[in-house]
């Protein structure tokens, strides 16, 4: 069977990387010309520091493209911590293992308060999000996190460990929408260092898991990689290939794309910072060009500000209010956080933000079918 | 401008029949992608549409009071529920009867898309679902893709309309399946219903002078600069072109037809 590993082996980073730094102002302008058919050249034209001096032009075509498939509307979520043990050391993660933090995994009644306390500010669409301890937050978890959750959302997503095909059928079949993992960073001989212990630190394993998820017929597959980390022109190509290879074989899925941007997390150096506003939004247009239908989603890692001027630019699924610890929602005890947030606005108030922008936040767009 | 008030209707126009029921206005909305629910509520006004289409899964079907659902609802509206979202016909039976038992209606727009790029309609999977829904009692208008033989079979199990696209939805391309169109329209023994692709006033007049029987817009009005103008405008161009397929459209010729034939001394 044919797999994403084979075609990703066809390329190196270093070609890829002289490719994207060679791209010219023409490189650009043809890109800009093939609005909406762009190629994985013309990415790269669209990501390469030639395209800087067309931003505004790239904002501008994002912009109507956009708005032409998603209308004036913005997508509302928000996550949910179910736990914050992990049996892997990530570099850049407040969770991992060797990080000296509280560690919680949350029970039922925690679970429904969170719940309770979620449920206030009218969200109907949430992601579920753990570290990865597989023996005490598998699978068997999941489901039962869900059964508990099901009757208060129309909507369920997970951002959580990587899991077999079999286990991801289990989830869909109790009513998981979407799974997000993000390769973290595709730059296979770097990958080991920022994950030098536990399961995660296996690239192929990772590389795989959306494969897992489209066989599941999981209905959409969230990409992404780890902003801060290696090159970001570099890692954004390859996860563009990745979505390539994905929306041709997988072709009933839907897809997005996070920008997770490197934050500061206790106990952890702060990150050198990468990738500049400017070029996040380069990065957000680059994508919007490449495909037309993506979802493009954006966490309160970022500032009010930021985000605020991005929904019009490409963005079309935001969260808010959101505590990245468990049991954050209904503990005013927060000591376990995954990363600091920036946009620290209630859900209220930013959803009144985004009707002054003239959009419309839609809470509700998904029903389940088998309650 | 206005050249017509909400209320005032155009005296020569025929009226559509659905069901059994009968629909002054052709225009036929979407409501998704609008700024806000007030805005759609008002292009809905100003349209004159009397028939609405509302995606199942918008709706918070539990609550006495959903903003989108009142924005929707008036006295002259009938509201056509559409099940966008499921990929195959038994998921699109379940939320048919969902919808029926939520909106207290056997109205049901059937779509079944199970790419989420293009969202191009399953012929196979919305005729197998449209036999079921029929025998269920459902009156089943389905979204399909401009095919003349798909659209008789479906006919033949049943269903009060169909609703072919004139080119990918959203894509504001206008009539791209025109030739298909126009054979659907030939052979239909029920209203034909433009769906998708609608992306000017001028794209819907051509529909309606072509012979159809109505046109479904949603894009083309909400992502307007100004939505509420934009639906007046369609609106308009609905009379224009239907009043035109009325009145006799002249055939349209390459040739220059001189008005003094030169062969008339034959039958002097």
């Amino acid at each position: 069977m044919d797999s994403f590993e084979n075609i990703f082996n066809d390329y190196t980073w270093e070609e890829i990387s002289d490719n994207i730094y060679s791209k010219t102002a023409f490189d650009v302008e043809k890109a800009l010309i093939n609005q909406g058919k762009n190629t994985l050249e013309d990415f790269a034209a669209l990501l390469s520091p030639a395209a800087a001096p067309f931003l505004e032009e790239l904002a501008a075509q994002s912009h109507e493209i956009t708005q032409k498939r998603f209308g004036h509307t913005v997508q509302m979520y928000i996550p949910m911590y179910l736990s914050n043990e992990c049996q892997n050391i990530c570099t850049y993660c407040g969770f991992s293992l060797d990080n000296k933090i509280l560690r919680t995994t949350l029970t039922d009644k925690q679970i429904l308060d969170e719940v309770a306390a979620i449920k206030q500010y009218g969200y109907d669409h949430i992601l579920l999000v753990s570290g990865e301890a597989h023996k005490t937050v598998g699978t068997d978890y999941f489901v039962n996190a869900i059964r508990l959750i099901k009757p208060y959302f129309s909507n369920i997503s997970m951002e959580v460990q990587p899991l077999a095909q079999e286990e991801y059928e289990i989830l869909a079949s109790e009513g998981v929408y979407s799974v997000l993992v993000y390769q973290e960073t595709y730059r296979k001989e770097n990958y080991k260092e920022y994950h030098p212990k536990g399961k995660k630190s296996n690239f192929l394993y990772r590389l795989d898991t959306p494969e897992r998820l489209g066989r599941a017929e999981i209905h959409k597959i969230g990409l992404g990689v780890l902003l801060g980390l290696e090159d970001w022109r570099v890692d954004s190509w390859f996860c563009a290939l990745h979505l390539d290879y994905l929306r041709r074989k997988y072709w009933k899925t839907k897809y997005s794309i996070s920008f997770p941007r490197l934050r500061p997390a206790v106990g952890l150096p702060a990150p050198d910072s990468h990738i500049t506003d400017k070029e996040l939004v380069q990065l957000i247009c680059a994508y919007r060009l490449f495909d037309e239908n993506i979802e493009l989603s954006l966490s309160t890692r970022e500032s009010a500000k930021f985000r605020d001027n991005v929904i019009s630019l490409g963005i079309t699924s935001i969260s808010a209010g959101s505590k990245t610890d468990p049991g954050g929602y209904a503990s005013d005890e927060h000591a376990l956080e995954q990363f600091e947030i920036d946009d620290s606005r209630t859900p209220f108030e930013v959803a009144d933000a985004i009707r002054n922008k003239g959009y419309e936040p839609v809470w509700k767009d998904w029903e389940m079918l088998k309650k | 401008m206005r050249l017509y008030s909400n209320k005032q209707r155009v005296t020569n126009m025929d009226k559509l029949i659905i069901a059994g029921k009968e629909f002054s206005s052709r225009l036929f909305l979407g409501t998704g992608k609008f700024g806000s629910n007030k805005l759609m509520h008002e292009a809905i006004v100003v349209s004159g549409s009397e028939m609405v289409t509302v995606a199942l899964k918008r709706l918070n079907i539990n609550e006495e009071n959903d903003d989108l659902l009142a924005g929707i609802l008036g006295p002259s509206i009938t509201l056509l529920p559409n099940t966008s979202g499921v990929r195959t016909a038994k998921e699109a039976v379940f939320a048919a009867k969902l919808a029926r038992e939520a909106l207290e209606t056997n109205w049901l727009k059937l779509e079944i898309h199970p790419d989420p790029r293009y969202l191009l309609p399953d012929p196979i999977e919305t005729l197998k679902a449209a036999e079921e829904l029929v025998k269920e009692g459902f009156i089943v208008l389905p979204y399909i893709n401009a095919d003349p033989v798909l659209c008789k079979r479906l006919e033949e199990v049943g269903t009060a309309a169909v609703m072919p696209l004139g080119s990918p939805i959203g894509s504001n391309k206008g009539l791209q399946t025109k030739a298909m169109l126009e054979i659907i329209i030939a052979q239909s023994n029920i209203p034909v219903i433009i769906d998708a692709g609608i992306g000017a006033p001028s794209h819907a007049t051509e529909a309606m002078e072509m012979g159809a029987d109505a046109v479904l817009v949603n894009t083309a009005i909400a992502v307007a600069g100004n939505p509420i103008q934009m639906a007046e405008a369609f609106k308009l161009a609905l009379i224009a072109g239907r009043m035109a397929y009325l009145s006799g459209l002249g055939k349209q010729t390459l040739k220059a037809v001189a008005s003094s034939p030169l062969t008339a001394f034959l039958t002097e």
